[in-house]
């Protein structure tokens, strides 16, 4: 067992866990932050995408050991307090997320995008998304939403 | 988003277009915030009080007998609470009552490379691994077949099942030959038979939550199981079944999915795992498949070898159509028996054929079980008829969207099959993208290297007959209404992430008239909903929509007569629409719903009510098998694909896909284009990306998946898919809710074929054999160079080579 230290969506945690928990398991069972997905538990998917130091980072890969003392954001803390963060509010009015399984990650990877790019091209989108794996919309849903939420952002 | 309005000779309903306050409009989903917020809890994020981790060991052989399993060692291990092999659960099961050939565990023959031959509870899954590691089983190797060819060749045992009467092949699982018509004379009197061979490599649906269950068994003898599954109802029955319990003991949670497309719709063995290990240990246990298992034991799209002769006329009519299909089914007949008749008999429309002609056979082979995958059945063989259509335009000279239009089958008919068709929004499907996607100034007219197809389809918006035999009805639900105004909806439907409780919201709330936030859907829960038969098939829509409209009719009628007793007014005048009640012609009248809902509590008692559905059982025609594709209401869909394509490496660059799609009527456009894109998208995968496919011996191990990671097995990230655009097409069906047909699998069909033959249109070569991948569509290329270079092209464009090719595949 380990003793780590984590900062999630702002909240410092300590947390007991086995040295060889990745991120992902920390989150899950150690936290119950169950938001963040495994689909593959291999860096395939994206299911698992986190805002680790403003970076969109596959949670499974990263060893938790990794993570100590760093700034975590899970989908669980995108909101800003009651207010749904854009992203959230838009994939949700353009049908983004059917099954919504890998729906956290993708709102991960959107979000760490729309803060080092606040105007995105399309093409820009669907190069940030290109590590998160969606097999219920094609895709287009997504960008819509994204491209809605940029707008919102800058608003 | 455009939409079409069908046109008469298209559509069946006429009558002037009603007034919705919800339906029709393009609104959130009831989980759409729980999902976009992390809230949603799926299978895995459940975790109970002294859950323990289980694990199920493989089979590492193909086929091979069981000839001891010790699991002494592994019981022993300190953390291991339970083991359970295939002797705990003897009893066979199958999703068709005619086909129980599996079971829970193995019990004396693994079939594949694994096939689950124990089980281990343990207190985390690091020390069930590790407990595997000690099950000893010795097995006894059993020739192996890898293709339906060599199981079907096979003339002695040992089978792959015991045939079901002495002296037959046990390799096969089904044979179905229907004629309709004479198809032979169709084809001797057509001025021109198009003929070509066609294999559709197996795919899989890679949903991307795996499969998950829990199970619960409490001291009174209840069983509850949580599963990731897309039929509730089916897995109650089989767990009742399989573990020998009262079905009332059992009870069923299906919570959110996270994906499934056919790959959750039957019961898998963690189900039955978790089930027997909890009821062994008394604690709950958690199975979650790794990414690898669900590659096999998916249940994916069956492989199928396909040759079809096409008969037409001078000018482009059908004459008559014969297929000689052979489906490469895997270990286990899973929903083979449907599969094997869909491949033949969801083909007969959106085209009128004189005369068809189909003879199927579905083998068991030494690989993981096929099942059904996103247009079930029917996917195969339509990729394959709508290359034969085109090959026929262009022999005879005619665009690809004219003879599609020329054979139209109408609204209103029948086909030779005797399915019956209802509405029929085809013609507006194949304008829709005809316009969109600018093809009169681009096929046969762009520069070598790009080009656009066209293909059409149709399929079914649920079955007539479910899949046990029963005369109850397919679909239910409950209503409740609270004082507050508040509306809640039992329903035993899944929500798989195509919306169906949701839609379920929709439909009550048009129908009570009050606001889509007051109304709650609690789904998928055995114990407390009424049963509806599953995801599949695409039936949601349309069967429980029904049902909703009939459940919130009685207490409407209620609500109606309380109100009007007040009023002084007559039921009929009294309208619930907006939140409120009114009375036509008195803008003075009005109270709120709430209001509404307490007048009718005084007067009527607990306000609440069922409401269910039936498909028509009088409809199909009479020879065996007719029920078999006979659904209440069809949906149509047309697409056009623009493709380029590198003649240098044989790379397919999809640039866009146009969809039209007639989905009856659009109960929410957002949720309709969805499935529309997804379909798109999914059949894009399959066309140019997606093999499911295990080594041969040369490859390696036999019977070993080729690619069982997301990473090896490509399905498309957001850089490869392309540009999809939809056009809803409503033509109004009399059958389905408000006239909704389905939406969530006929749009997969067509996005083959029009890649397919697209290529063709971009650099002249026929695509027989999926994927297209740029070795195979570089080879096709190679080819025909060659023969243009000895003795000059035969004509068409096409190489003959190709054909052959995809015979040895």
């Amino acid at each position: 067992m380990e003793v780590v230290r984590l900062v999630v969506n702002g909240d410092a945690r300590v947390c007991g866990v086995p040295a060889h928990y990745t991120l992902l398991e920390t989150l899950r069972y150690g936290l119950g932050l169950t938001g963040s997905k495994q689909g593959c538990d291999k860096g395939d998917c994206g299911a698992c995408t986190v805002i680790l130091d403003g970076r969109a980072t596959l949670s499974c890969l990263t060893p938790v050991l990794e993570a100590e003392g760093r700034d975590v954001r899970t989908v669980e803390g995108l909101a800003n307090g009651t207010e749904p963060h854009p992203l959230q509010d838009e994939f949700d009015l353009h049908g983004a997320a059917q099954c919504g399984f890998c729906t956290p990650g993708i709102l991960c990877s959107a979000a760490a995008l729309l803060e080092r790019d606040p105007r995105p091209s399309r093409e820009d989108i669907r190069e940030a998304l290109a590590g998160n794996l969606c097999r219920c919309t094609g895709y287009e849903k997504i960008y819509d939403a994204v491209e809605a939420a940029a707008a919102r952002c800058r608003a | 988003m455009s939409r079409a309005q069908a046109q008469p000779g298209g559509a069946s309903n006429e009558a002037a277009p009603p007034t919705f306050s919800t339906i029709g409009r393009r609104m959130r989903k009831v989980d759409g915030q729980a999902k976009a917020s992390g809230r949603a809890r799926y299978a895995d994020d459940i975790q109970l009080p002294g859950m323990l981790h289980g694990k199920i060991l493989r089979s590492p052989h193909p086929h091979a007998k069981i000839v001891s399993i010790d699991a002494s060692a592994a019981e022993r291990m300190d953390g291991v609470h339970a083991v359970t092999t295939g002797r705990d659960m003897p009893a066979p099961y199958g999703i068709i009552p005619w086909t129980p050939d599996e079971h829970a565990l193995c019990v004396d023959r693994v079939r594949y490379v694994g096939d689950g031959v124990a089980a281990v509870a343990a207190v985390d899954e690091e020390t069930a691994n590790a407990a595997l590691e000690l099950v000893e089983v010795e097995y006894e190797e059993l020739p192996a077949y890898f293709t339906p060819q060599e199981a079907i060749a096979a003339e002695s045992g040992p089978f792959i099942h015991e045939p079901r009467k002495p002296g037959r092949n046990g390799n096969v699982t089904k044979i179905v030959h229907l004629e309709f018509g004479d198809a032979g004379a169709g084809l001797d009197k057509s001025a021109v038979v198009v003929e070509g061979d066609y294999f559709f490599e197996g795919t899989t649906h890679t949903p991307i939550e795996p499969h998950c269950a829990i199970g619960m068994a409490e001291r009174d003898g209840r069983l509850t199981v949580w599963s990731a599954t897309q039929v509730p109802h089916y897995l109650h029955r089989e767990l009742a079944r399989v573990l020998e319990l009262d079905p009332a003991m059992v009870r069923v949670i299906q919570p959110p999915v996270g994906g499934a497309f056919g790959g959750k719709s039957e019961p898998f063995d963690l189900e039955f795992c978790v089930a027997k290990l909890a009821m062994k240990t008394g604690r709950p246990v958690k199975i979650l498949y790794t990414r690898e298992e669900v590659f096999y034991a998916h249940r994916g799209r069956h492989p199928f070898h396909m040759r079809y002769r096409t008969g037409a006329d001078a000018e482009g009519m059908l004459t008559a159509v014969d297929a000689e299909i052979v489906l490469d089914g895997g270990a286990y007949a899973s929903f083979g028996l449907v599969t094997t008749y869909y491949s033949g008999q969801l083909l007969t429309a959106p085209y009128r054929m004189p005369a068809y002609r189909f003879h199927s056979t579905r083998a068991y082979t030494n690989k993981p079980a096929c099942g059904p995958k996103r247009g079930h059945g029917s996917v195969q063989p339509r990729f394959a008829f709508e290359v034969q259509l085109d090959r026929l335009a262009e022999r005879l000279d005619i665009d690809p969207i004219e003879l599609r239009r020329r054979n139209f089958i109408g609204a209103d008919t029948r086909t030779v099959n005797d399915l019956r068709i209802t509405s029929n929004g085809f013609l507006e499907c194949l304008e829709a993208v005809e316009s969109a996607s600018g093809w009169r100034e681009k096929h046969r007219k762009l520069p070598f290297g790009r080009g656009v197809g066209v293909a059409g389809s149709t399929y079914i918006s649920g079955t007539n007959y479910p899949v046990y035999p029963n005369d109850m009805p397919q679909s239910g639900v409950q209503l409740q209404v609270d004082r507050s105004g508040r509306v809640a909806v039992f329903s035993g439907a899944s929500e798989i992430g195509q919306g169906a409780d949701s839609m379920v919201a929709y439909v009550v709330a048009e129908e009570l008239g009050v606001p889509l936030e007051h109304v709650r859907v609690l789904a998928g829960d055995t114990d407390f909903t009424p049963v509806d038969l599953g995801a599949y098939s695409s039936r949601v829509t349309l069967m429980l929509g029904n049902a909703c409209i009939d459940a919130a009719g009685r207490i409407k009628r209620k609500v109606r007569e309380a109100v009007a007793e007040a009023w002084e007014a007559e039921p009929d005048e009294i309208v619930l629409a907006g939140g409120r009640a009114t009375r036509s012609g008195d803008a003075g009248a009005s109270m709120s719903m709430r209001d509404a809902f307490n007048l009718a509590e005084a007067k009527f008692g607990t306000l609440g009510a069922t409401g269910s559905y039936d498909t028509p059982k009088d409809v199909h025609g009479s020879y065996r098998g007719a029920t078999i594709g006979a659904s209440p209401a069809y949906s149509f869909s047309a697409h056009v694909a623009e493709v380029s394509v590198d003649p240098e490496t044989g790379f397919v660059d999809v640039r866009k896909i146009w969809i039209a799609h007639d989905c009856g009527r659009a109960l929410n456009p957002v949720l309709v284009e969805g499935q529309m894109e997804g379909s798109a998208y999914m059949g894009f995968g399959e066309a140019l990306m997606e093999e499911h496919v295990v080594k041969t011996a040369e490859q390696g191990r036999a019977g070993l998946h080729h690619a069982p990671s997301l990473l090896d097995y490509r399905i498309p990230t957001s850089l490869d898919t392309p540009a999809l655009e939809s056009l809803i097409v409503e033509s109004v069906d009399p059958e389905g809710p408000y006239g909704a047909k389905e939406a969530g699998e006929g749009p997969l069909h067509p996005s083959i074929p029009a890649i397919a033959n697209a290529i063709h249109d971009a650099v002249g070569v026929r695509m027989n054999a999926l994927p297209f991948s740029p070795p195979r569509v570089w080879a096709a290329l190679q080819e025909r160079a060659d023969l243009s270079g000895a003795e000059a092209t035969n004509g068409s464009g096409e190489t003959a080579g190709t054909v052959h090719q995809e015979r040895s595949a």
